[in-house]
């Protein structure tokens, strides 16, 4: 009988926490837009599969007033539980309880949650919601941050760290999403900065609202803070889902493979890309046309769109496909595209995903401001995470490829396991116009009509070098394969790389140009 | 198809789409030395110079006050005070032409 009052105040005592903030601030969040913490849990894994842990934590703050008060939970909630059957660790703040603002039992149960992920060796998806440190704990609130943070680089490249970001997360907060793999927004619920809209005009006097300093369109395309943009919040975990078909659990394991399937036969490789390497083309429509059912999952869609990056399978294995892309800028390297490259590579290496690069290029994009914003580290990031990569490497020139450019997207140089380009690549230390102009710059001069001169250097140029042929003859260029052959090759080529043993100098870490 | 521009890479022009980013880059200027400007955005606490006043290399021209500090504005050589831009307690933008000097 004692037992059945046991399991009855048990009962009782979780179905309180589980009202969180209670009715009225769960009637706010929803009016926002947003989902609940537990909702949000539940419609990201598998059903029944999530179970709760340290839910009758208790705050400990005496001052301000806090001891009077009860936060369910301390406002984070923490489990695990399944995705397509997978077990996966996750957290989510809870913004009705407290604003979700972190204090030092919120940030134990988050840096609980994070050890178990690395010690078990299993994802872990961090839900933000709130509204930052909570004032009345004074420095234990930063210390709690410091803590998720040292955690959050300690699982890099062990485990995959998904932060989605469902509504405020300001000042030191997000830190702890800019540490992990993948950033999740959606419009008009995410919201990241370091100081907010009141400061800034208190200080600067300029007027801007919170969604246009750091809203989920701010992130996605110009920041570059953001890698995946949804519109609404179902959308984001369908998102979250897809990418953890692409990953494996940790870095010692493969991502699952799944059955192989053709690509569509609406993307015709031959037709996609114009001859003429001065009109554009939109380089995705090729990685559809070479990866299986013309799947390819883009990360950072809106962000340096000069550059592609992105998951798709080939033979049923998970690839990283790297592109250029000649829709944008001509496809040009600059900051922010090598920024965005340069992680993607570290990610796949750290995570035995191989890379496809797909090159067409016609170099830097040119100017005061990316000289001065420093297009020389960043450019180094390339360079500095394509040498270090150790997983399977080949590369595909489709067009250009030019000068720096050619070196860095993965070249033989760089230890590409395989190059392929196409009949219409043209590798060269740069584009015939400006290589005749520096070459021929006397007898263009001197020339009674210099225009015409011109006009016959670059041909004569374009004769010599603007082919795959000299860099063939070289070795540095495996094979000129047709555009048709592409998907053939590269089926090949990862298969016999499967085993690829590549050892390194032994080093506590190298020095990337950050 | 209408969103493409000639874009020039090396001599070679290319038909590309341009963000917004790009099209609308700043020039580049050379730094004017007479032109004393703002580093910070912030509030013009003091000024302690008029317009034709001689000046020497080092002296405080005015007191710009941002994110809580005090920041000095000095003359960078000896000169003459030719135009001042701003006035006490007015809020300025970062980079603001603040005070034209003349060797």
């Amino acid at each position: 009988m004692s037992l059945k009052r046991n399991i009855l105040d048990l009962r009782k005592r979780k179905e309180k926490v589980l009202q969180g903030g209670g009715e009225k601030a769960i009637q706010k969040q929803v009016a926002m837009g947003k989902l609940t913490a537990r909702e949000r849990i539940t419609s990201i894994v598998d059903e029944d599969s999530f179970h709760e842990y340290d839910l009758f934590v208790e705050h400990e703050a005496r001052d301000f007033g806090m001891e009077k008060k009860q936060l369910h939970g301390d406002g984070v909630i923490i489990g695990t539980g399944t995705i397509y059957g997978q077990p996966v660790c996750l957290f989510a703040q809870d913004f009705t309880v407290a604003g979700g603002s972190l204090g030092l039992m919120h940030a134990r149960k988050i840096t609980k949650i994070m050890d178990h992920a690395l010690k078990m060796r299993v994802p872990l998806i961090g839900i933000n919601d709130s509204g930052g440190a909570r004032i009345q704990e004074g420095v234990n609130s930063l210390a709690g941050y410091g803590e998720i943070f040292f955690r959050n680089t300690l699982a890099s490249g062990v485990i995959p760290q998904l932060s989605v970001i469902l509504g405020p997360c300001a000042g030191g907060a997000v830190y702890s999403p800019a540490l992990t793999d993948f950033v999740f927004v959606v419009e008009n619920i995410s919201k990241m900065f370091i100081t907010g809209p009141e400061v800034i005009k208190t200080v600067l006097g300029e007027e801007i609202s919170m969604e246009e300093l750091g809203g989920a369109k701010v992130h996605s395309e110009i920041t570059g803070n953001a890698h995946f943009y949804a519109l609404n919040e179902l959308e984001c975990f369908e998102q979250i889902k897809k990418l953890l078909t692409f990953i494996p659990w940790h870095n010692e394991k493969k991502a699952r493979p799944f059955p192989p399937k053709p690509p569509k036969a609406e993307y015709k490789i031959e037709e996609i890309v114009p001859h003429d390497p001065t009109q554009p083309y939109d380089i995705r429509n090729v990685i559809r046309a070479i990866s299986d059912d013309s799947d390819f999952f883009e990360v950072m869609e809106g962000f340096a769109r000069n550059i592609v990056i992105g998951f798709g399978r080939m033979n049923g294995e998970t690839v990283g496909f790297v592109a250029n892309q000649p829709l944008v800028l001509a496809g040009v390297l600059d900051c922010d595209s090598s920024d965005k490259a340069a992680r993607f590579i570290r990610y796949c290496d750290a995570f035995n995903i191989p890379l496809v690069t797909l090159e067409d290029m016609p170099g830097y994009l040119p100017g005061v401001d990316q000289e001065h914003a420093g297009v020389i580290r960043h450019g180094a990031k390339i360079l500095y995470a394509y040498s270090e990569a150790t997983v399977p490497k080949i590369t595909v020139i489709v067009r250009k490829a030019y000068g720096g450019g050619y070196i860095a997207m993965n070249s033989r140089h760089m230890k590409a396991d395989f190059m392929f380009a196409w009949p219409t690549a043209e590798i060269a230390v740069m584009g015939p116009e400006g290589a005749a102009n520096i070459i021929f710059r006397k007898e263009i001069m001197s020339a009674e009509d210099p225009e015409a001169m011109r006009q016959e250097k670059v041909a004569e140029y374009k004769e010599k070098f603007a082919n795959p042929y000299v860099a063939a003859a070289k070795g540095y260029i495996d094979t000129v394969i047709e555009p048709e052959e592409t998907r053939k090759m590269l089926l090949h080529s990862l298969e016999v790389s499967m085993n690829k043993v590549d050892r390194r100098p032994s080093k506590k870490h190298g020095i990337p140009p950050f | 198809m209408s969103n493409f521009k000639e874009f020039n890479v090396d001599g070679t022009i290319y038909t590309t789409e341009v963000p917004d980013s790009v099209l609308n880059r700043k020039k580049w200027e050379r730094p004017n030395p007479n032109h004393i400007k703002s580093f910070i955005p912030g509030t013009i606490f003091e000024i302690f110079v008029k317009e034709g006043q001689e000046v020497k290399e080092g002296e405080c021209l005015m007191i710009l006050q941002a994110m809580k500090m005090k920041n000095k504005i000095l003359m960078p050589f000896d000169g003459i005070i030719e135009k001042i831009n701003v006035s006490v307690d007015e809020k300025v933008p970062n980079r603001l032409v603040m005070v034209e000097i003349k060797a």
